[in-house]
């Protein structure tokens, strides 16, 4: 099968018009060494619902659990109905980068409302349109920081691996050295930060929250940075921020983070969408597509592409960034998301995943032989539990009964996280399982 | 057309959750932000309205004509959005146990497969976000290869004058320096090759059919160059719609590639994203691909990290949802469907350059693959009118413009990709719409650099834009 319109007769007519005879003729350039002689081995083509139905039996292979307490950088959220049928219109779906701005106002508007909120949640100046998620995001602010006298990165040990995996690449291929601050008591040690800048350090990168779940003193972590003239990149769970303190509050220079949280489903990881946001000054170093108003000939207020000449398709080897295509319709549904959720919703879905939180750490802990494996760190809405069975067996338990535990980070230690998505019924089932584990 | 934030209310809601009977906990001051967020205040009905709104004046694939050149616009089937959204699919988390995932694996494991039979790759890593994304990886690749030999030489990537702006950007990511070579009659100049290269060279890069719609017939005795002087042969597959089924980037002697997903496989853009730029390579350097990569085993599928793996690219194992797509359309397609696929998409851009060019000159006027190049200079200088000009013209008759001032070589170029899902009379009708703008440009009939007329938005000032940006919506 195929999705081509024009019948064999109508292409034979066409090839007529061309003077050629048959499709191959169209060929002639291939040399005979470069030609595919035989058939390509692929299935046979079939009918959509063939098709369809193929895919359904591998998805049901696919356990979908009813429950989940895992988080560690993707997370189950619940989704208003209106997101993912605004997000499915076709004009969003089907339409490319919106070089024509006179007939591609919509998808630009929504850039530019992206971007307002992404500066609003972050407390930052400007944002860019996105990029590719929230570890490729970390990656290319500590490309802004780089020059050829600063290409030293200090990087705390409490933020998610996925995050430090992909910086270690991208500085590689950079020539630049990533040199890790201690963890202590479960956050980035103030100390050790302190000894480790110097004049080659191009800039720090912490999360808050971090991997185990807890806040960071990002304000002291800034501070000191500052004080050796070194720029703070701030990685953030963008849901925290409707009552955590701001990187921009907090005086970090780039804030970065992964928008999957806002209105994305988990999609096995992918795709997500990374944003960046920075204080004026560095907005000109931000890669991407970024979005500007203006207006048009007749004076209406219009939106387009600017500040291009950082980007690849104008510098070319100059630009700091390769980066073309971004996750414009992923960005989009974090706009519509958080729209649609709204001050107060938005407000009301933080604090519910920051109770929760709270109250399952709690209830947890009070069985016997549970523990906050940092009880002196605030934490928001993952945290980190000491556990007297091993953490597989425990989910073990727990996966008969259609929950997804805790992620395990050593034989008795698992990081826990609660979202809105998770009741208060659900946080019972999980500690009534986890007594029955004990037994 | 009004922004959210002037559609907001106070006090409006379009979402609540359940109540819960836990008092709220509050976080000590030193943590707690010092100001609510100024996001927008609407009801249900008034977020689907203003968005609707923006749909309306968002011009997409299903709208129309959307020849941008470069960018494989074809229609995307609606089973793809079908399969994308099988809950198995949507809704498993990245850190399952693997027994549980199965079925995703299995999907990425088939696409993986399909895609390296398609390019005449051994490995296929399918984790890179975007064809950008997939050539900045391809060169980690080459990068890691020469180091791993312990040949710290190579520091030169030669990219011809027509390649995408990606090209040469991806690889100064990576610490290399970009000799740009010039081209001769649309195609890679052989001597200027031969000159560039040296033991210094890392590799090459190239697309194939290049940037002019143009397959380089020199093109086995290009990656011989290459290769002889110890270099190694990047392809990118930006425009693998051509030629699938027909010629594949390893027997034309490349060692990696990148694939658009969203291009050749139909995954929509979005608006310019997600997309998926997966990675393939020929054996020797499939140690050094992205982490993970899927592995079959007696039917059992897993995550691998290869031997000498570059190391992550991004977060988690990829674009998982625009892969079921690229899947489910290359499941319908089969291997006749690929290559008919390729065959109309060569046949319907030589059928709408035939009907062009007695009034606009191709940049080349022989045989071209899946896209074609005008140059409008003659136009240019004797009528006033731009290439800019006619495409924007094109929006007031519902079509799309075509791809404007590239490749940077040809003067007042245009670029047209019709994709082969577009049928004759579509075609037809954008020949005579072309030959109509022609006349109006000819004749003065309207002036042309005022053009569109009739969309609702007319050229918008992009200098003011950018000399005083203003980036974000101001509360008031």
């Amino acid at each position: 099968m195929d999705y081509i319109v024009n019948t064999d007769q109508e292409q034979q007519e066409m090839l007529a018009a061309l003077g050629l005879s048959s499709l191959e003729d169209l060929y002639k350039d291939v040399p005979e060494g470069a030609k595919l002689k035989r058939k390509l081995n692929l299935p046979e083509g079939v009918s959509e619902f063939e098709a369809y139905d193929a895919l359904k039996s591998l998805a049901l292979q696919d356990k979908v659990y009813p429950v989940i307490f895992r988080g560690a950088g993707c997370y189950r959220h619940r989704i208003p109905a209106a997101v993912r049928a605004i997000t499915s219109l076709p004009g969003f779906v089907t339409a490319y980068t919106p070089y024509q701005a006179e007939i591609s106002q919509g998808i630009l508007a929504g850039m530019f409302e992206f971007q307002t909120m992404i500066a609003d949640l972050t407390g930052m100046d400007v944002a860019n349109a996105s990029v590719y998620d929230g570890c490729e995001a970390a990656a290319e602010a500590m490309i802004m920081c780089l020059d050829p006298r600063h290409m030293r990165m200090l990087v705390s040990a409490a933020i998610n691996p996925e995050v430090l995996k992909v910086l270690k690449t991208y500085a590689h291929s950079q020539g630049a050295e990533l040199v890790m601050i201690p963890v202590r008591d479960g956050v980035t040690d103030l100390a050790a930060l302190n000894d480790l800048l110097d004049d080659a350090t191009a800039c720090v990168y912490s999360e808050n929250p971090n991997y185990y779940g807890n806040l960071e003193d990002v304000r002291a972590l800034a501070a000191a940075a500052h004080a050796k003239n070194v720029k703070v990149i701030t990685g953030v769970n963008p849901t925290t921020l409707a009552l955590a303190r701001t990187p921009g509050e907090c005086g970090s220079d780039i804030a970065v983070g992964d928008g999957q949280s806002l209105g994305l489903d988990l999609n096995f990881g992918g795709p997500t969408t990374g944003f960046m946001a920075t204080r004026t000054a560095l907005m000109r170093k931000l890669p991407g597509r970024i979005v500007g108003q203006t207006a048009d000939r007749n004076g209406s207020r219009c939106f387009v592409l600017t500040l291009q000449a950082r980007e690849q398709h104008i510098r070319r080897e100059k630009a700091s960034s390769s980066i073309c295509s971004n996750q414009a319709l992923c960005a989009f549904r974090n706009t519509v998301y958080l729209a649609a959720l709204g001050k107060e919703g938005f407000r009301e879905m933080s604090e519910q995943c920051l109770t929760l939180a709270h109250l399952a750490a709690a209830k947890i802990t009070a069985l016997l032989g549970y523990s906050l494996a940092y009880p002196q760190q605030e934490f928001f809405l993952e945290f980190a539990v000491k556990t007297p069975v091993p953490v597989s067996r425990i989910n073990e338990v727990l996966d008969a009964h259609g929950i997804l535990g805790g992620l395990e980070l050593a034989e008795k230690e698992m990081l826990v996280c609660v979202t809105e998505a998770n009741s208060e019924a659900q946080i019972e089932t999980l500690v009534n399982l986890l007594k029955e584990v004990q037994a | 057309m009004n922004l959210i934030y002037e559609e907001s209310h106070a006090g409006h809601r379009c979402t609540r959750f359940a109540k819960i009977a836990a008092p709220a906990y509050q976080l000590p001051e030193k943590f707690r932000r010092q100001s609510g967020t100024n996001l927008p205040e609407v009801s249900e009905v008034e977020l689907v309205r203003h968005y609707t709104e923006y749909s309306k004046q968002t011009f997409g694939v299903d709208s129309g004509f959307y020849p941008l050149g470069s960018c494989t616009m074809k229609y995307n089937p609606k089973v793809n959005e079908e399969t994308a959204a099988l809950e198995g699919f949507t809704d498993i988390h990245p850190l399952q146990p693997e027994s549980t995932v199965q079925g995703a694996l299995h999907v990425m494991h088939t696409l993986r497969t399909d895609l390296c039979e398609l390019t005449g790759m051994d490995e296929m890593g399918l984790t890179p976000a975007a064809g950008a994304h997939g050539e900045f990886t391809g060169l980690c690749l080459i990068k890691a290869y020469h180091e791993h030999r312990g040949d710290t030489r190579r520091k030169k990537i030669i990219i011809p004058d027509s390649a995408h702006g990606t090209n040469p950007a991806s690889a100064h990511m990576n610490g290399f320096e970009v000799v740009s070579i010039p081209s001769k009659d649309g195609v890679v100049d052989l001597d200027a090759l031969a000159a560039a290269l040296d033991d210094t060279t890392a590799g090459l890069m190239l697309t194939n059919p290049n940037t002019l719609g143009l397959y380089d017939s020199g093109i086995l005795e290009i990656t011989e160059k290459v290769h002889q002087a110890g270099g190694l042969c990047y392809y990118d597959g930006a425009n693998l719609n051509a030629i699938m089924g027909i010629s594949r980037p390893g027997d034309m002697g490349f060692d990696c590639v990148h694939l658009n997903l969203h291009k050749t496989f139909s995954t929509p853009h979005g608006g310019g994203g997600p997309g998926a730029g997966a990675i393939g390579c020929k054996a020797f350097l499939a140690q050094y691909l992205p982490e993970p990569v899927v592995a079959e085993k007696d039917g059992v599928y897993t995550l691998t990290r290869p031997e000498h793996s570059i190391g992550k690219v991004r977060g988690f194992w990829g674009s998982f949802n625009v892969m079921v797509r690229a899947l489910t359309y290359l499941s319908v397609l089969g291997a006749e469907g690929a290559k008919k696929t390729s065959e109309n998409a060569v046949l319907n851009a030589n059928y709408l350059m035939h009907l062009l060019k007695d009034v606009y000159q191709p940049a080349y006027d022989r045989t071209c693959m899946h896209e074609f190049v005008l140059s409008l200079e003659k136009l240019k200088e004797e009528s006033g009118v731009s290439a800019m000009d006619v495409a924007k013209r094109m929006i007031d008759y519902e079509m799309h413009p075509p791809t404007m001032y590239f490749p940077m070589i040809v003067h007042e170029a245009l670029m047209f990709e019709p994709t082969e899902t577009e049928s004759r009379a579509t075609l037809d009708h954008a020949g005579e719409v072309l030959h109509e703008i022609y006349d109006e440009a000819v004749n003065h009939d309207l002036d042309l650099s005022k053009a569109p007329y009739m969309s609702e938005y007319s050229r918008p000032d992009e200098v003011t834009a950018a000399r005083h940006p203003i980036l974000k919506y101001e509360h008031h």
